[in-house]
C-alpha cells in the first residue's frame, strides 16, 4: 500500500489533510481555525489604536482574522478532489478553491453544503456589517509580535491569518461543490472511488470510503455513536480497511454530553426562576437542534412554559426550516414522524406556540417583541461578532444573568476576556457529541482496521490531566498488526547524510551544538536529511512551481546565540568602558541593569536580554556589543 | 379428622390416582400435604390410615405401571414419608411391603417417572420425612437408598442436589444419637454402620480430584457442624480435619468458597472452636492460601468471631485491607501511620487480582467495602482500627472514579482507567464513607471528605443513585462534625461547606431528571429537621434560593418530587423558614404553606403528594404549629373533611392518625407514655366527658370516624375500629351520668350507620351530639368488629374441607369441559 498523507492543519477537530493514493490527490476537509479570533477585541467596541489592552491582556483592534490551513506544505493546484465530511469542516473551502489554482471538485452531502452555507452566510453577515476601516498588520511584524505579550507573542504564522471571505468567494466555492447520498460510489479517474457514509455526528455528516482495486482506506471524521438527531454512524461499512485516518474526536473528552445537558437546563431554570436572563452563544445549526429538543420537554416540568426563547441569527429562519425537510437524513424516529405527518423536530411546535421566537438581527421586530426574563440563543461561539456581543454589553453587568456556553470549539475563558470584569454568572456545559476515547477503542476492535493514523494529540494524554491514561486512543487491543502512527505538521530528522558538514560547538559539558540548513526527505515514513541544492539562479518572474520541484529557499541565518550573561562581569565591563552610576536591580526572572547617568535599562533575562534606551541607536548599538561579548556564537 | 373431610377423601383419591384427570394446580397438593402433616402431628398416623383405606389404596396404586402424573407420584412419596414418620405406622406400612416397593429399586427410582425431578425430589423428601426412628436406618442400609442419595449429590437439579445433601446430613445425626454411651473413638470400627458408609464416602470425596464431589463433601459437612453441636461432631471433624487441610496443598484451591464456609461454620460451632484441634492454623494457611476474592469473605466471618487468637485476628484483617492498601500505594499516598494499610503484606496477588478485568477489580473492592462496612459497627470490631487510612482509602477511590486522582505508578493509571465512572464502586465508597462518619479523622482528611463529597455533588455526570447516596454520606459526614461544646449548630467549617453546598442544592433542584430533585429535597428536609433553629443555618439557607425553589417544587410535574417537596415544605414551615406570604417584594402573590398544602391534598391527581401532605398536617397538630395554634378546630375539620374524600387509603389512613393526635390532646394522653416527656397542653377532663367531646363534635371526627370503620381498605377500617375502642375507653373511665340510650336521634343514627355498613354511605349523619356519640358507641360491637378485621380475608375459605371441595370442584369442571367439547 502506497500512501503518502499531508496534514495541513495542526487542530485535529478542524482537520485539513491531504492524501495521494494511486495517484490522486485528495483533500480531505478543509477546516477553518477560528480560535485566532479570540486575539481580536470584539466588533462594535469603539476602536482607537491597533493593539488595546483589557484587564491585563492585549487585543488586536481590527477586524478579526483567520488561521488558513496551511498552504506552503503542498500545491493546493494540485489537489483533484475535497471530500467534505460536516459542515463544519468546510469553512475553510473559499480560500482554498478560490485563490489557489484549484480547478478540481468537490464532493459533500446536500445538508452539508446547504448547512455549510448558512454557517458561512452568517459569518460573512457578522463581520461585514461592522465595517471597520483599516485592518491591523503592524502588529504582525515578527520584530514587534515577539515583544507583546501572550498569546498574541506565541501565535505562530501570523503573516499568513486572513480576514474573513466575501460572499460572493462563499458562492463560487460553493458552485465547485457536487452532491452526494450516502453509499454512493463516485470513480475518480478510474483509480479509486470515494464513498460517502453516515457519521451520525451532524445532518448530512460522512465518514469516506476511498478504494482502490485491492486496497482501502476509511476516513473518519466528526463522528458520534449517541442517539441524536442525525441518521446513525454506519460502522460496517468500515470492516476490512487497510488504513483507518482518525479524525475529529470529541474535544472535551471529560464532559459526558448527557450530563452536561442536564447541566445546561439545571443552569437555565436556576437562572430563570431568579428572573435572569440566559445568554447562549451558539452556531445556528447542530446542537441548538437538540437543546432545542431538551428543553420543549424540560419547560413544562420546569415551570418555564411563560419564559420566551429568542434564536437570533441572519439564517436562524432558514436553519429552522432546513432541519424539517431533510427527512431522509435523520435518524429513524424522526424520520417516522414524516409520515405521520409531524415535523420531525419538536421546535416547529415551540414556534407554533410562541415559545420560540427568531429573528434575522437585533433590529427590527426583534427590539418591540423583547420581553424579560428570557433565553436567547445567538452567535458567534467566540463572542468575537454577532449579536452575542450585544448581549454580553447588555447584560454582563448583572449578576443575575447567565451565559451558558454549549459549543466545545473557543476556550470560554479566552472568548470573555475581553469583557472583564464581568459580573453575569458564567457556566461551561460544552456538548460534544463526537467520539470519545472509549468509543474508539470499541470502534477500533470492532472495525480491525490493519493501521490507524491519527493526529498526534491522540497519542496522549491532555497536557492538563497528563495523568488520564484513559484519555488517548489506546494502541493495544486484538488487531493483528497495531500500528499507530500520528502525524504532526513537524517531523523529526532520524538520520544525517550531513554530517560531515557539521561544526559542533560545545556549549555545556557533553552538550554540543551545530546548526545545518538541509532538505527534508520524507518517504516511507523515514526522514532523511540531505545537503541543499545550490542555490539555483533566478529564473525571472516567480512562477508556482510543483510540489516535487518545491524547493526551500535556503535565506543566509543570522548567527544564533547561546550562553549567559554574568551580571557582576557585565557590569565591570560597563564601568571600564565608562558607564558609572551602575545600579543592579533583581527581578523574577533575572536581573535589571540601570544606567542612571545614560536614562537607560538592560532587562537580563535568561532566554532573551533587552536594551531600553530613549532614542540613542548609538549607545544601543554600544551596548548590543558589550553584550554580544559574553556570548557564544554559532 | 372431621367426617365432611372424611366423607371427601375417597373421592379425592380416586381424582389423584386416575391419570386421565390431571391437577391443574399443584399447590392444592401442597396445601393437602401441609394438612395430612398437622393431622399426624396432632394424632397417631396409624388410626388415620386405617379409618381411610382410600390413603393406602392410593398409595399402593402408584405401584402400577401406568402414566401417572410427575406430581402426583412426587406427592404420594412425600405423603408416605409423613405417615411414616411414626414407628408404627412404618411397621404397619413395611408388613404391606409398600415402603420398599415404593423406595426401593422396584419403584419409581428404575421407572422412568425417575426423570421427572420434581420425583426424584418428592423420593428424597418422603425419606427426609420418615427418617425419625432407629427402624428407618434399618431400612435405609436395607433398601440401598444411601447409594442413591449418594449418587443424586451431583443431581442436575440443584434443588435435588441441595435436598440429597441435607438428607445425608439428616441420617448421620440420626445414626450417631443411636448409641448413647459418649462420643464415639476416631476409628471407624466402633461406628454405627450408617454413620461409617456416610463418613467413608465424603473421605473418599475429599481425596478426590474432581472440584464438584469435593464441593459435595464439604457442603454435607458445612451443614453438619452449623446444625448440630454434639461430642460426636469433634471427634468427625479431627478425622477429617488432615484432609481438609490437604485441599490446601493443592493449587488452585479447590472448590474454595465451599472451603472457606465449612472452616467458619466449624470455627462458629461451640463444641469445636475452643478446643484446640488445630482450626486456628487451618484458618491462617487458608488465609494465605486463597486468593484475595475468596479470601476476603473467610476474614471478614474470623474478625466476627468471639474468640479467636489475636494474631489471626490480625492476619484477617490485613487480607481484607489488602484491596485498599493496593489503592493507596497505587496513588502514592504516604503509608498509613497505622502499619495495617501501609501495603507490605504481600499484596501482589491483590494486584494481580485487582487489575487483569474491570469486573474483578470493581467486584473485589465492592466486597471489600461492603465487608468492612459490616465490621464497623460491631463491638468486636479490630482494634485500632484504622480509621485514618480508611478515610484516605475511601476518598482515593472516589477520586478514581471522578478522574480527579493524580496517581504517579502504572498500577494507579491502570486502575483509573478500569474505575473511571465506575457507579458501582462510586456508591459502595459513598455508603462506606457515609459509614466512617461515626468516627473522626485528621482535619486535613475530614477537609478532602468534604470536597470529594462536593466534587460528587455538583459533578454533571455523578448519576442519580450516586448522588443520592453523596448527599446522604453528606448529611451524615455533617451530623458528626465537630460540636462547639453547649451549641447545636453546625461548626465555622460546616458552615463554610454549607455555603459551598447551598448553590449546588439549588442546581440539583432544577435538575431535569426527576430522581436528583427528589433526592435534593429529602436532604434539604433531613438538613431543616436537624439544624432548622440554629442561627448560622438559617441565615445561609434563608440567603439562598433554596426555599423559594422548594415552594416551587410543590407544583413539580413528578408526583414524587411533589411528595417530597410537600414534606420539605412542611420542615420549612414548622422552622419557620418558608417565604413569609406578607414579605413586600411578593406583595398578595402566594399562598401561606398551610393554603398550598390543603390544596395540595384536595386536587393533587397522585397519592404520594396527598399522603406526604397529611403527614405534615399530623406532624404540624402534634408540634402546635403556628398555623394551627391559631385555629385548630377550623384546621382538623377541613384536613378531615378533605380526607374522607380521598380515593387513596392510606390518606384516609393518615387521616384517623391525625384524628387520634387531636383526640388526645383534647381528652389527654392514651396510656402513659414516657414519664419525662414534656407534657403537651392537655385539657385535662375535668369537665364532663360529653362537654369535652364537644370540638370532636365541632370538626364532625365521629362522622369520619364511622365512615371509616365501614372503609372497605382493611387498615383504614381497623384503624378507625382501635381509635372509637380508645374512645370508648375513656368513657368507661370517666362514668359520665348523661347518656340519652334510647332517644330517637340515637335510633336514626345506629340506622344510618347500619346502611353505611351494608354499603350505602351516601345520607350524611348530620351534626351528631355528644350524648348521641356516647350512647351509639356503648351500643356497637367494635370488639366484634376488630376481631373480624383481624382475620385474614381468605379465613372463610381456607378450611380443608373447602381445599378439598374445591380440588374435586376442579376436576369437575374439567369433565364438564370434555364433554361439552364433544
Amino acid at each position: 500500500l502506497k500512501l503518502c498523507k499531508y496534514c495541513l492543519s495542526g487542530h485535529p477537530t478542524l482537520p485539513c489533510n491531504v492524501l495521494k493514493f494511486k495517484s490522486t490527490t485528495i483533500m480531505l476537509d478543509c477546516g477553518l481555525d477560528m480560535t485566532s479570533t479570540l486575539n481580536f477585541l470584539p466588533l462594535p467596541l469603539v476602536q482607537r489604536y491597533e493593539l488595546k489592552e483589557c484587564s491585563g491582556h492585549v487585543f488586536v483592534d481590527s477586524v478579526p482574522e483567520f488561521c488558513l490551513p496551511e498552504t506552503e506544505l503542498i500545491d493546493l493546484s494540485t489537489v483533484d478532489v475535497i471530500l467534505i465530511s460536516n459542515y463544519h469542516c468546510m469553512m475553510a473551502l473559499p480560500y482554498i478553491t478560490e485563490h489557489t489554482g484549484f480547478t478540481g471538485t468537490v464532493y459533500a452531502t446536500e445538508p452539508t453544503v446547504q448547512i455549510g452555507r448558512l454557517l458561512m452566510e452568517e459569518l460573512v453577515n457578522f463581520i461585514e456589517r461592522v465595517p471597520k476601516a483599516q485592518s491591523a498588520s503592524l502588529w504582525k511584524n515578527k520584530d514587534i509580535q515577539r515583544l507583546l505579550p501572550s498569546p498574541l507573542k506565541d501565535a505562530v504564522e501570523v503573516s499568513t491569518w486572513r480576514r474573513c471571505y466575501t460572499m460572493q468567494e462563499v458562492n463560487s466555492a460553493l458552485s465547485k461543490i457536487q452532491l452526494v447520498g450516502y453509499s454512493q460510489k463516485i470513480e475518480l479517474f478510474g483509480a479509486v472511488q470515494v464513498t460517502p457514509l453516515s457519521s451520525g455526528y451532524a445532518l448530512g455528516s460522512s465518514n469516506w470510503i476511498i478504494q482502490s482495486h485491492y486496497e482501502k482506506v476509511s476516513y473518519v471524521s466528526g463522528s458520534s455513536l449517541l442517539t441524536t438527531h442525525p441518521q446513525p454512524m454506519d460502522q460496517a461499512s468500515l470492516k476490512n480497511s487497510d488504513v483507518l485516518i482518525l479524525t475529529g474526536l470529541t474535544q472535551i473528552p471529560t464532559a459526558n454530553p448527557d450530563g452536561m445537558v442536564g447541566e445546561f437546563c439545571s443552569n437555565l431554570a436556576l437562572t430563570v426562576r431568579n428572573g435572569g436572563n440566559v445568554l447562549v452563544p451558539c452556531y445556528p445549526s447542530g446542537v441548538i437542534y437538540d437543546l432545542l429538543e431538551c428543553l420543549y420537554q424540560y419547560i413544562d416540568s420546569a415551570g418555564l412554559s411563560n419564559i420566551p426563547f429568542y434564536f437570533i441569527s441572519p439564517v436562524a429562519n432558514s436553519s429552522l426550516e432546513f432541519s424539517q425537510i431533510f427527512a431522509e437524513w435523520l435518524c429513524h424516529n424522526k424520520q417516522t414522524k414524516v409520515y405521520l405527518p409531524e415535523p420531525p423536530f419538536p421546535h416547529a411546535e415551540l414556534i407554533q406556540t410562541n415559545k420560540l421566537k427568531h429573528y434575522p438581527s437585533l433590529h427590527g421586530d426583534f427590539s418591540s417583541d423583547f420581553r424579560q426574563p428570557c433565553v436567547v440563543f445567538t452567535g458567534h461561539p467566540s463572542l468575537r461578532f454577532g449579536d452575542v456581543v450585544h448581549f454580553m454589553e447588555l447584560w454582563g453587568k448583572s449578576s443575575l444573568n447567565t451565559v451558558i456556553f454549549t459549543e466545545p470549539d473557543f476556550s470560554y475563558l479566552e472568548a470573555l476576556a475581553p469583557y472583564q470584569p464581568l459580573a453575569m454568572k458564567c457556566i461551561y456545559c460544552p456538548i460534544d457529541t463526537r467520539l470519545n476515547f472509549i468509543q474508539v477503542s470499541k470502534l477500533l476492535k470492532e472495525v480491525q482496521p490493519l493501521h490507524v493514523v491519527c493526529p498526534e494529540q491522540y497519542t496522549q494524554p491532555p497536557p492538563a490531566q497528563s495523568h488520564r491514561m484513559d484519555l488517548m486512543v489506546d494502541c493495544r487491543g486484538p488487531r493483528s498488526s497495531p500500528c499507530l502512527s500520528s502525524v504532526s505538521p513537524t517531523e523529526t530528522p532520524v538520520c544525517f547524510q550531513l554530517a560531515d558538514a557539521l561544526v559542533p560547538m560545545e556549549i555545556k559539558p557533553g552538550i554540543s551544538l551545530a546548526t545545518v540548513s538541509a532538505v527534508l526527505h520524507t518517504k516511507d515514513n523515514k526522514h532523511v536529511l540531505q545537503p541543499p541544492p545550490r542555490p539555483a539562479q533566478p529564473t525571472g518572474g516567480k512562477k508556482r512551481k510543483r510540489a516535487s520541484d518545491d524547493i526551500p529557499d535556503c535565506k543566509v541565518l543570522k548567527p544564533l546565540l547561546s550562553g549567559s550573561i554574568p551580571v557582576e562581569q557585565f557590569v565591570q565591563t560597563l564601568e571600564k568602558h565608562g558607564f558609572s552610576d551602575i545600579k543592579v536591580e533583581d527581578t523574577a526572572k533575572g536581573h535589571i541593569v540601570l544606567l542612571q547617568e545614560a536614562e537607560t535599562l538592560i532587562q537580563i533575562e535568561e532566554d532573551s536580554t533587552h536594551i531600553i534606551c530613549d532614542n540613542d541607536e548609538m549607545l544601543r548599538v554600544r551596548l548590543r556589543d558589550l553584550v554580544l561579548k559574553f556570548l557564544q556564537k554559532f | 379428622m372431621d367426617p365432611e373431610c372424611s366423607q371427601l377423601l375417597p373421592a379425592l383419591c380416586a381424582v389423584l390416582a386416575d391419570p386421565r384427570q390431571p391437577m391443574a394446580d399443584d399447590t392444592c397438593l401442597e396445601k393437602l400435604l401441609d394438612w395430612f402433616k398437622t393431622i399426624t402431628e396432632a394424632g397417631s398416623s396409624l388410626l388415620l390410615l386405617q379409618e381411610n383405606p382410600c390413603l393406602v389404596e392410593l398409595l399402593c396404586h402408584m405401584l402400577k405401571p401406568q402414566d401417572l402424573s410427575s406430581r402426583v407420584l412426587s406427592f404420594s412419596l412425600r405423603l408416605t414419608g409423613v405417615f411414616a414418620a411414626q414407628e408404627d405406622c412404618f411397621q404397619y406400612l413395611q408388613q404391606g411391603e409398600l415402603l420398599p416397593r415404593l423406595f426401593g429399586e422396584a419403584g419409581p427410582l428404575g421407572g422412568a417417572a425417575w426423570t421427572a425431578p420434581t420425583v426424584r425430589s418428592g423420593w428424597i423428601q418422603g425419606l427426609r420425612s420418615l427418617a425419625r426412628h432407629p427402624s428407618a436406618l434399618h431400612f435405609l442400609a436395607d433398601c440401598g437408598a444411601v447409594d442413591t442419595i449418594f449418587s443424586l449429590q451431583g443431581d442436575s437439579s440443584l434443588f435435588v442436589a441441595s435436598a440429597a445433601g441435607q438428607l445425608l446430613v439428616h441420617i448421620l445425626g440420626l445414626s450417631m444419637q443411636g448409641p448413647a454411651d459418649g462420643p464415639p473413638s476416631l476409628q471407624a470400627g466402633d461406628w454405627p454402620a450408617c454413620a461409617k458408609k456416610i463418613v467413608g464416602h465424603i473421605e473418599e470425596s475429599l481425596r478426590s480430584t474432581a472440584t464438584p464431589q469435593i464441593t459435595q463433601a464439604l457442603n454435607v459437612l458445612t451443614t453438619t457442624f452449623g446444625h448440630c453441636h454434639d461430642p460426636w461432631t469433634r471427634v468427625l471433624w479431627v478425622r477429617l480435619s488432615p484432609l481438609v487441610a490437604g485441599l490446601l496443598e493443592k493449587d488452585p484451591v479447590p472448590a474454595a468458597h465451599s472451603l472457606v464456609d465449612l472452616l467458619l461454620s466449624v470455627a462458629r460451632s461451640p463444641g469445636l472452636s475452643s478446643s484446640s484441634c488445630g482450626l486456628w492454623e487451618t484458618l491462617a494457611q487458608t488465609l494465605s492460601r486463597l486468593s484475595p476474592t475468596q479470601a476476603g469473605p473467610l476474614a471478614l466471618g474470623i474478625l466476627k468471631l468471639q474468640d479467636c487468637p489475636q494474631a489471626l485476628r490480625a492476619q484477617a484483617f490485613a487480607v481484607l485491607l489488602q484491596p485498599l492498601a493496593c489503592v493507596l500505594k497505587a496513588t502514592a499516598q504516604a503509608p498509613g501511620a497505622s502499619g495495617v494499610l501501609d501495603g507490605t503484606v504481600g499484596d501482589f496477588a491483590t494486584v494481580d487480582t485487582l487489575l487483569p478485568s474491570k469486573a474483578a477489580c470493581v467486584g473485589l473492592l465492592c466486597r471489600t467495602l461492603a465487608h468492612l462496612e459490616l465490621l464497623l459497627p460491631l463491638p468486636q470490631r479490630p482494634c485500632p482500627w484504622p480509621q485514618a487510612p480508611l478515610l484516605g482509602a475511601a476518598v482515593t477511590l472516589l477520586q478514581l472514579c471522578q478522574g480527579s486522582a493524580s496517581p504517579t505508578s502504572d498500577t494507579g493509571h491502570h486502575l483509573c482507567a478500569l474505575l473511571l465512572g465506575c457507579v458501582r464502586v462510586q456508591r459502595a465508597a459513598l455508603d462506606f464513607l457515609g459509614t466512617l462518619s461515626q468516627g473522626t479523622g485528621p482535619p486535613e482528611l475530614v477537609t478532602e471528605v468534604f470536597a470529594v463529597l462536593l466534587e460528587y455533588l455538583r459533578s454533571p455526570d455523578s448519576s442519580p443513585t450516586v448522588l443520592k447516596k453523596a448527599f446522604q454520606a453528606t448529611f451524615r459526614w455533617l451530623l458528626s462534625s465537630p460540636k462547639t461544646p453547649g451549641c447545636w449548630d453546625l461548626d465555622p467549617q460546616a458552615l463554610l461547606f454549607l455555603r459551598e453546598l447551598l448553590p449546588v442544592l439549588q442546581k440539583r433542584l432544577c435538575s431535569p431528571c426527576w430522581e436528583v430533585r427528589d433526592s435534593g429535597l429529602e436532604f434539604l428536609t433531613q438538613m431543616t429537621g436537624r439544624w432548622g433553629g440554629q442561627a448560622g443555618f438559617r441565615h445561609a439557607l434563608l440567603a439562598s434560593e433554596v426555599p423559594k425553589l422548594t415552594e416551587q417544587l410543590l407544583r413539580d410535574p413528578e408526583s414524587y418530587v411533589r411528595a417530597s417537596a410537600v414534606a420539605a415544605t412542611g420542615q420549612l414551615s414548622s422552622q419557620g423558614l418558608c417565604i413569609s406570604p406578607a414579605s413586600p417584594e411578593h406583595p398578595g402573590g402566594q399562598q401561606s404553606p398551610l393554603s398550598e398544602l390543603l390544596h395540595i391534598l384536595s386536587t393533587d391527581s397522585e397519592g404520594f403528594p396527598r399522603r406526604a401532605a397529611m403527614h405534615v398536617f399530623t406532624q404540624w397538630l402534634r408540634d402546635s404549629h403556628a398555623d394551627v395554634v391559631g385555629d385548630t378546630e377550623e384546621f382538623v375539620a377541613g384536613v378531615l373533611q378533605v380526607a374522607s374524600q380521598d380515593l387513596d387509603w392510606e390518606v384516609r389512613a393518615q387521616g384517623l392518625e391525625l384524628a387520634l393526635v387531636f383526640l388526645e390532646q383534647t381528652l389527654g394522653q392514651p396510656g402513659s407514655p414516657c414519664p419525662y416527656a414534656v407534657t403537651p397542653p392537655v385539657v385535662a377532663p375535668a369537665c364532663p366527658l360529653a362537654q369535652a367531646l364537644q370540638p370532636l363534635c365541632r370538626v364532625r371526627l365521629f362522622e369520619f370516624a364511622f365512615r371509616a370503620l365501614f372503609d372497605c381498605d382493611r387498615p383504614v377500617a381497623q384503624k378507625s375500629c382501635d381509635l372509637l375502642l380508645f374512645l370508648r375507653a375513656k368513657m368507661a373511665s370517666s362514668s359520665s351520668p348523661q347518656e340519652a340510650r334510647s332517644s330517637p336521634d340515637v335510633a336514626s343514627v345506629e340506622a344510618a350507620l347500619q346502611r353505611w355498613q351494608a354499603g350505602d354511605q351516601a345520607q350524611p349523619l348530620g351534626d351528631l351530639e355528644p350524648e348521641v356519640v356516647l350512647a351509639v358507641l356503648k351500643s356497637m360491637d367494635l370488639e366484634g368488629l376488630r376481631g373480624a378485621l383481624a382475620e385474614s380475608s381468605d379465613h372463610v375459605e381456607k378450611s380443608p374441607q373447602s381445599l378439598l371441595q374445591d380440588m374435586l370442584a376442579t376436576v369437575g369442571i374439567l369433565g364438564e369441559n370434555e364433554a361439552d367439547c364433544y
